[in-house]
């Protein structure tokens, strides 16, 4: 039975924002989740709604089917980790029945146990209340039952050769984490995920997880990280995008720069090359953004990926970089964002677009501020300062 | 028996202490699964070990894992680490 904090009548009508503005973010930090609700232009923002307040949320999704069912990771310090539900923007929460577990070990043998849940995805279209989930250590969950119940990828899972036992020492500073669930829309059978551990990089699936085959063709000094040219692994998919509109186009940020695929072609091109050479910038990040029609519209974030790896912003100004031709070419966009002493770290999933015309761009910080464009990144306007350490923004698109 | 519960799973309980049954620290988990759904993955990880940060107390003595024996009377008090930041 599910355990509910308070109970409502649930109706699968869209969500409806506050004034009716139509758009919210969700923001996951390490000490809760908020909600930002956004006017009609997208240019004014009410103060963040906290809840869950002290709980680690690494990721905050809703729906894009019904427009009103929200999924919440969330653990402690302490506590394991579970999934929380809310069709009432976030005023109830029911907690999942059966959370992401891993299955016992038999006797005498060791096992994996789920220290945290990271990334949610919705399925596919035809697949109403299917639902699909990272975590860490390495493990793909599907729920069917919107995030009540959750139930393992062993095709994924039990892989002998792409999800190994992890070993302590497995990075990211999390430990292994799966993430980056993407669906193809022409075909729910169709993903991709990105892992990052010590087997890194792409996998593809086209038989709803029960095969995999990597696809990390294309980059070039894998050598410094140990990594041979013909080994299957590539180097860690900080964060992983197919285009909506184009499936077949891929998008990734890796800790070794930001890539482009054409599926036929089936070799990542090196675009974050192709950033101007100013302001101390390269291509290193965590986070990369796609406009929701056009695929060779492209965002990022560069931070600074030289020795001492700060991954904060070079020489503390922040810009967004975008390409409008899949990466030949690249415009800095730091209209209204701090020009020094903006010393920004952005994680892998904290920035994001809305689909509206013309697409708005936002990100959050580790700092806690949430900045937003309502004008494809032309200009920037802080939205939100003071906030926990941010993990994560989404856009919530809810009735109008 | 007694089970002495931290703030952090009075979401559960709704209650500082709370009454169990069981001959073990297994079975008094399940019992109290069975009264607070979603409680025991909380503290009990799916190797059915104790969290890390979690300390299990039966009367005066830490428990090492679920097979701890429990008699009648005993006072169990889940503990949190002071921990984090």
């Amino acid at each position: 039975m599910a355990r509910k904090i308070s109970s409502k009548t649930k109706s699968r009508a869209p969500a409806k924002s506050p004034g009716g503005a139509g758009i919210a973010l969700l923001v996951g930090t390490r000490k809760g989740a908020f909600i930002i609700y956004g006017d009609k232009t997208r240019r004014s923002w009410k103060n963040p709604v906290g809840m869950h307040i002290g709980s680690i949320v690494h990721h905050m999704v809703m729906d894009p089917r019904d427009r009103r069912t929200i999924l919440m990771t969330s653990h402690t310090g302490h506590l394991g980790p579970t999934i929380f539900q809310s069709t009432d923007l976030g005023k109830t929460w029911k907690e999942a029945t059966k959370p992401p577990a891993f299955p016992k070990a038999p006797e005498g043998q060791t096992g994996r146990s789920v220290h945290h849940n990271f990334w949610l995805s919705p399925g596919h279209p035809s697949e109403p209340r299917v639902w699909y989930l990272g975590t860490s250590p390495a493990g793909l969950f599907r729920s069917e039952d919107d995030g009540m119940t959750w139930a393992e990828v062993t095709g994924f899972n039990n892989h002998p050769k792409y999800n190994p036992p992890p070993r302590e020492d497995e990075t990211p500073p999390d430990g292994q984490t799966l993430h980056s669930i993407m669906i193809d829309p022409r075909d729910p059978k169709h993903m991709y995920i990105g892992l990052s551990s010590g087997a890194s990089g792409v996998l593809e699936t086209k038989n709803q997880g029960r095969d995999w085959a990597p696809i990390n063709k294309g980059f070039s000094g894998l050598e410094m990280y140990g990594i041979s040219e013909e080994s299957e692994t590539g180097p860690e998919p900080h964060s992983m995008r197919i285009h909506p509109v184009n499936p077949d186009r891929l998008y990734q940020q890796t800790h070794m720069g930001a890539y482009r695929m054409d599926r036929a072609e089936g070799v990542w091109q090196h675009i974050g090359e192709n950033l101007p050479k100013e302001h101390g910038i390269g291509d290193f990040s965590f986070p990369i953004a796609l406009h929701p029609r056009d695929p060779d519209t492209v965002w990022l974030f560069p931070l600074d990926g030289a020795f001492p790896l700060g991954r904060i912003t070079p020489d503390g100004m922040p810009a967004a970089y975008i390409t409008r031709n899949g990466g030949k070419t690249w415009k800095r966009q730091d209209k209204g964002l701090p020009k020094g002493n903006g010393w920004f770290t952005l994680k892998r999933q904290a920035m994001t677009t809305d689909s509206r015309d013309p697409v708005g761009v936002y990100f959050g910080t580790t700092g806690g501020e949430v900045w937003a464009s309502h004008d494809e990144g032309a200009s920037w306007t802080r939205i939100a300062t003071s906030l926990p350490e941010i993990y994560s923004v989404e856009v919530a698109e809810l009735a109008r | 028996m007694k089970v002495y519960i931290p703030t952090p799973l009075r979401s559960y309980t709704k209650q500082s202490v709370v009454d169990a049954s069981g001959a073990t620290l297994a079975e008094m988990f399940a019992d109290l699964e069975r009264h607070y759904p979603g409680i025991r993955f909380r503290v009990i990880n799916e190797q059915d070990e104790i969290r890390e940060h979690i300390k299990i107390f039966i009367d005066q003595t830490i428990a090492e894992n679920l097979t701890a024996l429990l008699r009648e009377g005993d006072s169990v008090r889940i503990v949190m680490a002071i921990s984090g930041g």
